[in-house]
């Protein structure tokens, strides 16, 4: 097994709120190793943008923010270092993409001063030697002449190669991890695939690890390795990408299994009942108790935790205690 | 940009055409003549007939227009029907004290009010933020010309620290100058800071909630860094808007100052030339009042333009 | 409506304004009752009397009583502020309605007349417009709704080019619904909500202009009571009696600072967009 890149541990991020505390995650663990994508899957209000915001720090720093658990950083504990330190972090070992291309570049400035501002303030490099990595990782997303698209300002550029110069700026320093957050929602359907294929051919280069948020389960079999599927700030399963697809565990992950469609198929597409529970007052037993077809006694009064069922494939819910006892 | 400039600039030309044509039309509507005023109690028809054939008040007002746009434009904007003085010449004796005045307002202004509005944006809900509103709000309702009184009655007569009106070039005794010109200056640019504070705050809060703020933070940038690379210029941008109106209050408001701390300004020249109804002179003042803000809208515009990349390509 | 005036509630400032306006309307409409003195009744054994029990805010250069005149001033303040926003509502408003809804030429001059008007500051516009008409109460107002009326009109003529192309505008017109009915009927309501901002800031406007005009002393007549008059009057006694000039201010400044966070709460309870900003 390669190296674990990052470690969260029984992770908690709650919100004071006037209306009570809102626990938009709630005891999320998983691992990513070295080259390793993983996705986390779910809709949305269900705790994956949060958890990864808390990973990169910029959650937890306001005083109605309560973050608990452990972050490992290449086994380095970083939940409680100074914010000067997880600051230094930021952007130069873990680097996050943000949903909407169209916002996440600073108008005022060209596109090549925000991509070399990260070897300037990472890496103490000169001016003339960032803009250089800044040509460098316009050419490497795939952006066409690149000397010259180097000093156009974000509203010269289209939504798809601003999100690649988003990417090249993210890659900047080389992180360890990356943190795609929805990286291709706002773009067409022909600017996703190219996008997701960047992804793909960068990580394979630079054996980045990388987490992408999603809430599409194609984009999921598409780039990924593996997967956690989140519900209301809990993570419900985790598998690699086949056995998830192929042997889905959890009612909640079936139900998201059977709403995309599949080209041939003459099935019905069925959609999950409901609306995931309100965070201020989350049900006591399982989250997904009020939604699920398989519901019993036992799914009320207590919360099923996320245990391994084989090899591997994990899952948070007493059906499959059931099923085990059963044989 | 240059495109832009260009034609920035004729989009002003109607609008000094049309200044000019209110200049001259709005003054011939005032009641009682210039040369009812001159000759007073010794008004007679004849005399008054002689004089007007003189100044060439007797031609048709479309004829006397474009005599006088003919001649302004050359640079002749006639004499004071009172003082004989060229209104040019006037004019410029008194630019200088309105100059400074405005300039010493746009400066304390801006020095107070760009630093106290972001402060407050970024320690939003704190007591600075809420000290700061309040001041703001303050800033804007206090009248300037009752500022200017209190400022007198305390700082003047009370504690003697200023004189309390009149004035000393600049050139003479800088020193000097400086006292009689501060409290004048305060006064006038109050409000002004108070407007530009509250919408460097409003504009800031909203550029601190912008994606590219929360990818900067992302990218690893200091504090520092965030406000002021990565915000300052972005919040900037509504406010310059601003401050060019904010000139134009600087411009209208000093007539008001000028008056309350004597200081010989083209605002007081322009209460004279209206109390006295001196036609030439008062078409001096307003033409120059108005062309003069149109003027700094449009360098304002310009540099709204260079701070805009989207404007700027 | 229920939620604009829930939002409004909240706003603890807005709440203040409204009733600091309250008590100026009360004192404006019963002045006679409530003034402790005649306002215009000299007495010449009581000049320049310093605050003390008899006269609250102390007495002017000819021993009238200040608070007294203060209160009488509120109903000068208050009556240029009603007529003189009134003006620019209805001479802006029609011009910027005409402008947004007719487009073409009309619009084209309109706009011209709105940017030349811009480019005079207020005060010295009003300066100018009053060496026209003479020094009176009446022509102050008209001055002052001069001054004013391109900020009405800038304001109408936008929020109709906003709602003009929207659906149910178009429907009336096609079922021959004529322009005058689709002004009264579908534009004049949408465009309410930022005129209702405007009017109220305008009144804070309308005040100061008043005072500053008066205190020039090219504003109302010179034995209105008005605050712009008491200031021009205290200025001349300020070595004496700094009370002279210091009450007036104090009223024109709050019934100002009302307008404006009375405006400031509209703005934010009409506004959906900064809802929950605060939150």
């Amino acid at each position: 097994m390669k190296e674990v890149v990052l470690e969260v541990k029984n992770l908690k991020t709650h919100f004071r709120t006037r209306k009570g505390i809102v626990k938009a995650v709630d005891g999320v663990s998983f691992k990513v190793h070295k080259g390793e994508t993983f996705a986390l899957v779910g809709e949305s209000g269900c705790g994956k943008s949060v958890t990864c915001m808390t990973i990169m720090g910029l959650i937890g720093r306001k005083k109605n923010e309560v973050v608990e658990g452990d972050i490992f950083f290449k086994g380095r504990n970083i939940t409680n270092i100074s914010k000067e330190e997880r600051r230094k972090l930021r952007g130069k070992n873990m680097s996050i993409i943000f949903q909407d291309p169209m916002t996440s570049l600073n108008p005022v400035y060209t596109v090549g001063t925000q991509i070399a501002e990260m070897p300037i303030i990472h890496e103490g490099k000169s001016q003339s030697k960032a803009k250089e990595i800044a040509v460098n990782m316009l050419k490497k997303v795939g952006i066409p002449s690149p000397d010259k698209r180097v000093d156009e300002y974000p509203h010269q550029f289209s939504g798809g190669m601003r999100q690649r110069g988003v990417i090249g700026m993210s890659l900047a320093c080389n992180p360890e991890l990356l943190i795609a957050d929805e990286p291709t929602t706002a773009l067409d359907v022909t600017i996703q695939a190219q996008i997701l294929e960047l992804l793909r051919k960068l990580k394979e280069d630079t054996e980045s690890a990388i987490i992408m948020i999603t809430h599409d389960l194609g984009v999921v079999a598409e780039v990924s390795d593996s997967v956690g599927v989140m519900y209301a700030g809990t993570l419900v399963e985790k598998a690699l990408v086949k056995e998830l697809f192929k042997k889905p565990l959890h009612p909640y992950t079936k139900g998201l299994l059977k709403s995309i469609p599949k080209p041939g198929s003459k099935e019905r597409l069925t959609i999950i009942e409901g609306q995931p529970p309100d965070l201020h007052n989350a049900p006591k037993g399982c989250k997904f108790y009020p939604r699920c077809s398989y519901a019993m006694d036992k799914c009320r009064e207590e919360m099923p935790k996320l245990i391994e069922i084989e090899n591997g494939h994990k899952a948070a819910c007493w059906l499959n205690e059931v099923n085990k006892n059963g044989k | 940009m240059l495109k832009y400039v260009v034609k920035r600039i004729l989009m002003a030309i109607p609008i000094l055409i049309g200044i000019s044509v209110i200049a001259f039309f709005l003054i011939r509507l005032v009641p009682g003549d210039t040369v009812t005023a001159l000759l007073g109690v010794n008004y007679n028809e004849e005399q008054a007939l002689i004089l007007r054939a003189k100044y060439g008040l007797d031609k048709p007002l479309v004829v006397q227009y474009f005599i006088w746009l003919k001649n302004v434009v050359a640079g002749d904007f006639g004499n004071s029907f009172f003082t004989k003085e060229p209104v040019l010449s006037a004019i410029a004796d008194r630019l200088p004290v309105t100059l400074q005045l405005m300039f010493m307002s746009f400066l304390y202004s801006i020095f107070i009010a760009i630093p106290l509005g972001t402060i407050a944006a970024i320690k939003r809900n704190s007591a600075i933020d809420y000290g700061a509103s309040f001041l703001g709000l303050l800033g804007v309702s206090v009248p300037n010309f009752w500022l200017g009184t209190l400022f007198i009655l305390f700082f003047s007569l009370n504690l003697k620290w200023f004189p309390s009106g009149g004035f000393i070039s600049f050139l003479e005794d800088p020193v000097q100058n400086l006292r009689y010109m501060i409290m004048p200056s305060v006064a006038l640019g109050t409000a002004v800071g108070a407007v530009v504070m509250r919408m460097t705050r409003s504009s800031m809060l909203e550029v601190l909630g912008q994606d590219y703020i929360k990818m900067a933070e992302a990218k690893g940038v200091t504090d520092r860094r965030l406000i002021f690379n990565h915000a300052l210029k972005n919040s900037f941008i509504p406010v310059v808007t601003v401050l060019g109106i904010q000139m134009g209050y600087l411009l209208g408001g000093s007539v008001v100052i000028e008056k309350i701390f004597s200081l010989p300004g083209v605002g007081q020249l322009s209460l004279q030339a209206i109390t006295n109804r001196d036609y030439a002179l008062m078409q001096g003042c307003i033409l120059l009042v108005a062309s003069g803000f149109v003027i700094i809208n449009l360098l304002v515009d310009i540099i709204y333009a260079f701070l805009n990349p989207k404007i700027r390509y | 409506m229920g939620e604009i005036w829930y939002r409004f509630r909240k706003n603890k400032l807005a709440l203040f304004g409204f009733s600091v306006l309250l008590v100026f309307i009360i004192l404006a409409l019963a002045a006679p009752i409530i003034a402790p003195y005649d306002p215009f009744q000299m007495s010449t054994g009581e000049t320049l009397q310093s605050p003390n029990s008899a006269h609250i805010f102390g007495t002017d250069q000819f021993g009238r009583d200040i608070l007294s005149r203060i209160i009488h001033g509120t109903r000068i303040s208050f009556k240029v502020g009603i007529i003189s926003v009134g003006i620019s509502l209805v001479v802006g408003v029609a011009m910027g309605i005409c402008a947004g809804y007719f487009g073409g030429w009309i619009d084209i001059i309109i706009s011209r007349i709105i940017d030349i008007m811009f480019s005079f500051p207020d005060i010295f516009l009003a300066l100018v417009i009053m060496a026209i008409l003479g020094t009176s109460l009446t022509n102050v107002m008209i001055a002052i709704g001069i001054v004013y009326t391109p900020i009405f009109a800038r304001i109408a003529r936008g929020s109709t080019l906003t709602v003009k192309d929207n659906a149910y505008i178009e429907a009336a017109r096609s079922i021959g619904v004529g322009d005058l009915m689709t002004i009264i009927r579908h534009i004049l309501p949408n465009i309410l909500a930022p005129l209702i901002v405007q009017i109220t800031l305008s009144f804070g406007f309308a005040i100061r202009s008043e005072a500053a005009l008066s205190f020039l002393g090219l504003g109302v007549e010179p034995d209105v009571p008005s605050w712009g008059i008491m200031l021009n009057e205290g200025k001349d006694w300020m070595e004496l009696a700094w009370w002279v000039s210091v009450f007036p201010g104090l009223a024109a400044t709050l019934a100002i600072l009302s307008f404006n966070v009375l405006g400031d709460g509209l703005r934010d309870a009409l506004d959906p967009k900064l809802k929950n900003e605060s939150e």
